[in-house]
């Protein structure tokens, strides 16, 4: 007999004790919810209609596509994850789920997902849905973010794919706007992340994640934080300035625009103590407001319409 | 061979309870599936499965 059979004999069997929350916790709920918003956006706003048993199941295929690439992401992350207090309580490093229950969670939710919004709805959707989750799982984490610092800036286009698998699920292509929707996101999320990583530095310094204030310092962030968000208000704008969108979405854009830069000032000018601190923290929390606001005036717009063609 | 046999392995009332609710969780996230299977082949009709790649 092979060392091997000695040594399994050895082990004692583990039992999982994983509840059915540790699971949830692995889809990472709250990212979840902002790609199921903004995929629902993209669903909304593509032409034609859409019938609501496929929408409904886009929506949720591309939900647990989101989550099977946040647990696929647990997995390979538990070792720097116990090292900063933000993800230290996880399902994988605080042993409740074991790295091999959380990747084989990720890959059947990955290939169910994918292979059923390619069967009920179409191939486009299905396969630009395994794109975004071979982008977050294999390109942002496994290669990306323990590299470079640009780790979030190219990564960062995996979180802004949901809307246009939406729309490619609505329509069977691609078009300008979701794509218009695409760069939104995109340059969004390196203002949101680095204002996060410039209170939460330390964290990814212990875990030798290679975050821009740990790598460039907090200055060099602050600049880069700046410049990113006046190139995301001019592109945030681009869509009511091409004809795509109307002047409500277009004049709503300039003026959440307008405070998302005010904040991003502020968090360049602040940067000592504790007004540095809250200046982050305040630019943090706002460009969620300001992403949530933006898609949710896209929405509201359609309904309106909507209502109105059916009553006016 | 009168010597009892080793009990194996023996759950715990906590692990048992976990299993079941992780048992209840697959089954209720096969139902959707076959529930989401078979209303679009409603509003699609039995050629959903028939597609060209």
């Amino acid at each position: 007999m092979s060392i091997v059979d000695n040594h399994s004999l050895a082990l004692p069997p583990r039992i999982s004790e994983a509840g059915v929350g540790d699971y949830i916790a692995l889809l990472k709920p709250r990212v979840m919810s902002l790609v199921v918003f903004t995929a629902l956006v993209g669903l909304m706003i593509a032409p034609g209609h859409v019938h609501p048993v496929l929408a409904i199941t886009s929506i949720l295929c591309i939900a647990v596509g989101a989550g099977a690439s946040g647990a696929l992401n647990m997995w390979y992350d538990a070792d720097i994850d116990a090292l900063m207090s933000r993800t230290s309580n996880r399902p994988v490093p605080t042993g409740r789920v074991t790295p091999q229950e959380a990747l084989t969670f990720g890959l059947i939710l990955s290939f169910f997902s994918v292979v059923t919004l390619g069967i009920l709805v179409n191939w486009v959707a299905g396969a630009l849905l395994a794109f975004t989750i071979f982008f977050y799982a294999v390109v942002y984490t496994m290669w990306l973010k323990r590299w470079t610092a640009q780790n979030i800036v190219i990564g960062g286009a995996a979180g802004a794919l949901p809307p246009v698998v939406a729309w490619a699920a609505a329509t069977g292509s691609l078009s300008v706007e979701p794509i218009l929707l695409f760069l939104i996101i995109f340059f969004w999320t390196p203002p949101h992340f680095w204002a996060l990583a410039l209170f939460r530095s330390g964290d990814y310094a212990r875990a030798g994640v290679p975050m821009l204030p740990v790598v460039a310092g907090p200055d060099a962030t602050r600049l880069q934080i700046l410049l990113y968000t006046i190139v995301l208000v001019a592109v945030a704008a681009s869509p009511w300035a091409l004809g795509y969108f109307d002047a409500v979405y277009g004049v709503s854009s300039l003026v959440l625009g307008g405070w998302m830069l005010m904040l991003a000032i502020n968090v360049y000018r602040r940067r000592e103590g504790a007004p540095a601190l809250r200046a982050a923290r305040q630019l943090f929390g706002f460009s969620l407001v300001y992403l949530f606001a933006l898609f949710a005036i896209l929405l509201l717009e359609v309904v309106v319409a909507a209502v109105l063609a059916q009553f006016g | 061979m009168d010597e009892e046999q080793p009990p194996g392995i023996v759950l715990t009332e906590a692990q048992k309870k976990k299993r079941r609710e992780r048992s209840i969780a697959i089954a209720i996230a096969l139902g959707i599936l076959v529930v989401l299977f078979f209303a679009v082949t409603l509003v699609k009709g039995p050629a959903v499965l028939n597609r060209p790649l």
